[in-house]
């Protein structure tokens, strides 16, 4: 190592007052960050090996370890800063493509922040939400125009299959491959006591997991892995996906050293092969070709199933839903740039897509205008992190939202954006056992029940000042929305007056 | 009657509940205080080999052939809990002869040790159990 | 129902502890020679050392009779079982009668015939409290002390007193020491440790003659001594259940559930014989934990309980000086011998069982084999190897593991 361009970001920092050399740092770092020195009885850490994820920290048992960012610095500019630099050094080293994980990191804006929520005041009553009832049910599904009649008199059911969501939150999208088996259980024991859905991703279904299948959404994606008839047959809806917030316009590839034991079998790929899912399906060059697998799936399925069609938040959004929306999809799921991702090319999660917020209000706004929003229900995903952003989202016109990033975080993920390394620590974003170990779903799926049970909470109580008190009479009530700090082109795309107004 | 059970499954072998029992039994009031440049000998041990790991205890027998063994009458069950009066020990380790599952250790102090769930210190339940980072030890009645 | 126990040591309070398992509300009566609160025996070392005191070799607390709700008579002595009037006849009291009659009578110290012996003014045996008392009283730093016989007994009793007295003498018969717990190895072993804390051994040697404060050796060696502490053996105290006309070979025969061939008359302890499992041959098997569990036995047998004793074997947990040893079963089989440091340990395996094993130095978790010895575990089904390396439970099958810790039925 004659010249070492790239200096830690970040340092480790042990309280050796503090420290008893217990080793549990030593023991729970995949990254092998610390070690013991049996002659000093001293422990070393090496940071330049240290991920920023935090598990040693939260394991200390004596709070002697704390990570703190470097202070050593390159002389300040604010053009060249420093991840700038330090990336040029990184390629020049290796000549490869930057990859990454998790969402944008970038500090672009976020218009959930930009937007203030609505509350009662003297004209119309609030709701104690511990008082009265507050209905936070949602059916996902495309909505019947007209009721209909039959020769007697009664009514015809012509409702399509709709899901049935005790609350408006799902779990987005996360293959089995690109997270834990723990992971997976966890979700999907928490989405059945939830009374909500958990997404299987591009990786096929567990077998262990069909029990879970009322509250499954399996998807469909460019790769097929797992695709199959019990499969389809398993879920309560299915998802085709075109595109993902974090990655726009390109496909995954989970390296073939990761397609082991169950992964391969779930995958129904050879052990060791690469699983590249391409970046298009290449059955689907066009609105009609898209109609054309939506149409089988569900002709497949017996028309059984909602079809789901998920895209990322990209420039021509509204047009491209209102095609999904006539191309026969029931739910159509928009997944903004700040959404997460198990890999991603760093320059593509930094910079391609719009913000979910803006692509919502567009999206709505044009189904609205063309006289179709009944045709299909909007779930948004893309950095939904907090009930807040929930509620703002509804506001929007949102049906229900997909939450990933923040279900990863109940489970103990600190977005130390390294799950490409599958070294994850917490056990979330691997495939070791040693490591997998580490997430039991016993706590996983309660932390993730807890969770949701708490958003549902806060969503009644804003619900409940607004006097508003079912998700239903929030949908698309953009009047319990005001800008703060936007011009008047982002108040007009997201349909809403500045505060004050 | 609540009891530790321990699932090798989810046993990270991180030793924590080694050192939180070590904790409870000190008798002090600070981790760092009661642990720093000590060798611990705690009363829960964790066997590894090949990346199996699990936590091992006293299992509160029913049937204790500890305290039927005990040539001094200082092992004793009470509800279900099995404890050593330290004061009466005279260190022969017929309890450790005797035990099962080998739960019992010589203590720093010349007597025997064994895990009595925390009742006899201030933890008020045991120290391992609230310490495990994975449930792989619980305390619970089944 | 009216249980009368004869004893009041380990086996007595066994069965008076086995018999409230199933009645609460029987008559127990408790009868002993010895006039004192329930202590355990083999502390009587320790109480010498000074690791323990009377109040604190109390084998039950002092309000055991009382919350057990037993009668102790204590201080005196049975004479005779009458089996057709089911009572037992007392001296200077009147007799007491019995449903159910445990004998735990015990043993003596025997006290072989020795030339001269009746010479010695300063003699004594090592088995009781009031033993320990006496020699107590009769030393001092000193003392030139002479212990015949390196067993358990006189060995507990040379560390007892090394540091009360001037100089101690061991003399025995065999050429090795403990020869009934260890093997030569072992023996060589424990006995340089016991040299190194200022104790002297002559072995394969006897005593031919005493002269008052001169013993003289077989071998022709001298001993000059102050004290004399006989060691050599115990014999049981079978004499009760003899002349009642119950079997008795060299102790009282029990079954299974400790009931001697007489009708409604049980016996526990180290009066009695009982099947070593690690031989399948019936002896004595002078144990304190076995002592207890034959009364237990015999307590809820008696009370119309169920419980077998069939899982005896011998076992040893005994230190010198801090040199621990832990010995259980019988060796006579295929021996694996792991020696490190300071440490000896050999297992005896024969047909895929492990039926004995010597730990000296490092005893830690040793009961993980007892377990072995008396479950009759296959050795097949779990990782030998890796248990032979040191006890561990990580041997076992991943679905034992899950029963004996993770609660599994």
């Amino acid at each position: 190592m004659p010249i070492d361009f790239l200096y830690p970001e970040y340092e480790v920092i042990r309280d050796n007052t503090r420290c008893i050399t217990c080793r549990v740092c030593e023991r729970q770092c995949a990254n092998e960050v610390h070690h013991y020195d049996k002659e000093l009885n001293m422990m070393f850490s090496d940071e330049s090996k240290c991920v920023v994820c935090h598990r040693c920290v939260s394991l200390c048992p004596t709070r002697a370890l704390k990570i703190v960012k470097t202070d050593n610095t390159f002389k300040e500019n604010a053009n060249w800063t420093g991840d700038a630099i330090t990336e040029v050094y990184r390629q020049a080293g290796t000549g490869g493509v930057l990859l990454s994980s998790m969402g944008n990191p970038k500090p672009y804006p976020i218009y959930w922040d930009k937007m203030l929520i609505n509350a009662s005041q003297v004209t119309n009553p609030s709701i104690d939400p511990l008082r009265e009832p507050m209905e936070t049910r949602t059916f996902l599904g495309k909505k019947p125009t007209k009721v209909e009649y039959d020769q007697k008199g009664g009514i015809i059911n012509n409702l399509t299959p709709q899901l049935d969501l005790k609350v408006p939150i799902m779990f987005s999208a996360m293959s089995y491959g690109s997270i834990s088996y723990n992971a997976h259980e966890s979700l999907a024991r928490a989405a059945k006591e939830l009374g909500t859905f958990y997404n299987t991703g591009e990786g096929g279904l567990h077998k262990d997991f069909y029990k879970y299948g009322k509250n499954t959404i399996v998807q469909v994606a460019s790769g097929r892995f797992g695709v199959y008839k019990d499969y389809l047959e398993q879920g309560s809806a299915i998802e085709i996906k075109i595109g993902q917030g974090a990655k726009p316009g390109i496909g995954g590839h989970l390296p073939g050293a990761k397609i082991v034991g169950d992964i391969s079998k779930t995958r129904m790929i050879p052990e060791g092969s690469d699983a590249i899912s391409p970046a298009p399906h290449h059955d689907i060059y066009s609105i009609e070709d898209l109609r054309q697998l939506v149409y089988s799936l569900k002709e497949a399925t017996n028309y059984k199933k909602p079809v789901i069609v998920k895209i990322a938040a990209v420039h021509n959004v509204a047009a491209i839903a209102s095609g999904i929306a006539r191309g026969g999809a029931d739910i159509i799921a928009i997944d903004g740039y700040r959404g997460g991702t198990g890999a991603a090319p760093t320059r593509i999660r930094d910079n391609v897509g719009i913000p979910i917020e803006l692509a919502l209000a567009s999206v709505d706004q044009r189904l609205r205008d063309e006289g179709i929003r009944g045709n299909v229900s909007v779930v948004v995903g893309g950095s939904v992190r907090n009930s807040a952003d929930i509620v703002k989202a509804i506001a929007l016109g949102a049906d229900a939202v997909y939450i990933g990033t923040s279900a990863l975080l109940a489970l103990g993920c600190h977005q130390c954006r390294s799950c490409q390394t599958g070294r994850c620590n917490w056990g979330i974003a691997t495939q070791r056992p040693e490591l997998v170990r580490r997430l039991n779903p016993n706590i996983g799926y309660e932390r993730l029940v807890n969770l949701v049970h708490a958003w549902e909470h806060e969503i009644k109580e804003m619900m409940g000042g607004m006097g508003i008190n079912s998700i239903e009479a929030l949908r698309g009530n953009r009047l319990m929305l005001r800008g703060i700090g936007l011009n008047e082109k982002e108040l007009s795309i997201l349909g809403i007056k500045h505060a004050g107004e | 009657m609540k009891r530790i059970y321990v699932n090798e499954k989810w046993c990270l072998g991180c030793h924590l509940c080694e050192y939180y029992c070590a904790f409870a039994n000190s008798g002090k009031n600070d981790m760092v205080k009661a642990l720093k440049n000590i060798t611990i000998n705690p009363r829960i041990r964790i066997e590894e080999h090949n990346n199996v790991s699990f936590a091992v205890s006293c299992r509160h027998c029913e049937e204790p052939l500890c305290v039927k063994s005990c040539i001094t009458g200082a092992l004793t069950i009470k509800d279900g809990v099995i404890s050593v009066n330290s004061d009466k020990c005279v260190g022969c380790y017929t309890c450790i002869l005797s035990c099962p599952y080998g739960c019992i250790s010589p203590s720093d102090q010349g007597a025997i040790q064994k895990c009595e769930l925390c009742v006899k210190n201030a933890g008020g339940s045991p120290a391992c159990v609230k310490g495990c980072p994975n449930k792989a030890i619980e305390w619970v009645e089944r | 129902m009216n249980y009368v126990i004869i004893g009041n040591s380990a086996a007595a309070i066994g069965c008076v502890e086995g018999i409230r398992q199933v009645d609460k509300k029987g008559k127990i009566t408790i009868i002993s020679d010895e006039p004192h609160h329930t202590y355990s025996r083999p502390l009587i070392s320790y109480l010498l050392l000074g690791k323990t005191d009377e109040e604190r070799m109390k084998y039950r607390s002092d309000s055991f009779y009382e919350d057990k709700n037993v009668t102790a008579m204590l201080g005196v002595t049975v004479t005779k079982i009458d089996t057709d009037k089911r009572c037992v006849e007392l001296e200077g009291e009147k007799p007491v009668k019995y449903d159910r009659l445990l004998v735990a009578t015990g043993s003596r110290a025997f006290i072989p015939p020795m030339e001269g012996l009746d010479t010695v003014d300063k003699k004594f045996t090592f088995m009781k409290l009031d033993d320990a008392k006496a020699l107590e009283d009769a030393i001092n730093e000193n003392s030139r002390v002479l212990i015949i016989g390196a067993g358990l007994i006189g060995l507990k009793c040379a560390e007892g007193i090394n540091d009360r007295v001037q100089s101690i003498e061991v003399v025995d018969l065999a050429d090795r020491i403990l020869p009934s717990i260890l093997d030569e190895t072992g023996s060589a072993m424990v006995q340089k440790h016991i040299e190194d804390n200022g104790i002297k051994f002559t072995l394969s040697d006897s005593v031919a003659q005493f002269d008052k404060n001169t013993a003289t050796l077989k071998s022709g060696k001298v001993i000059e001594f102050d004290v004399l502490v006989i060691a050599v053996g115990v014999r049981p105290n079978t004499q009760l259940v003899a002349q009642a006309g119950g079997a008795v070979n060299r102790g009282i025969v029990t079954d299974d559930r400790c009931r001697t061939t007489l009708k409604n008359i049980y016996s526990a302890g180290d009066c009695t014989e009982s099947l070593d499992i690690t031989t399948g041959q019936e002896r004595i098997l002078a144990l304190l934990p076995n002592a207890y569990m034959q009364g237990e036995t015999a307590g809820i047998d008696m009370a119309g309980g169920q419980k077998l004793y069939d899982k005896a074997m011998p076992m040893n947990a005994i230190g010198f000086f801090g040199l621990h040893i832990i010995t259980a079963g019988s060796y006579n089989g295929e021996a694996a011998v792991i020696q490190s440091g300071n440490s000896y340990k050999k297992l005896v395996t024969a047909d895929d069982t492990l039926i004995g094993y010597i730990m000296i130095g490092d005893v830690a978790r040793a009961g993980i084999y007892t377990a072995l010895i008396r479950e009759k575990k296959p050795l097949s089904s779990i990782d030998f190897d890796l248990i032979k390396e040191k006890p561990q439970l990580m041997a076992f099958s991943k679905r034992e593991r899950a029963k004996t810790l993770g609660g599994l039925r």
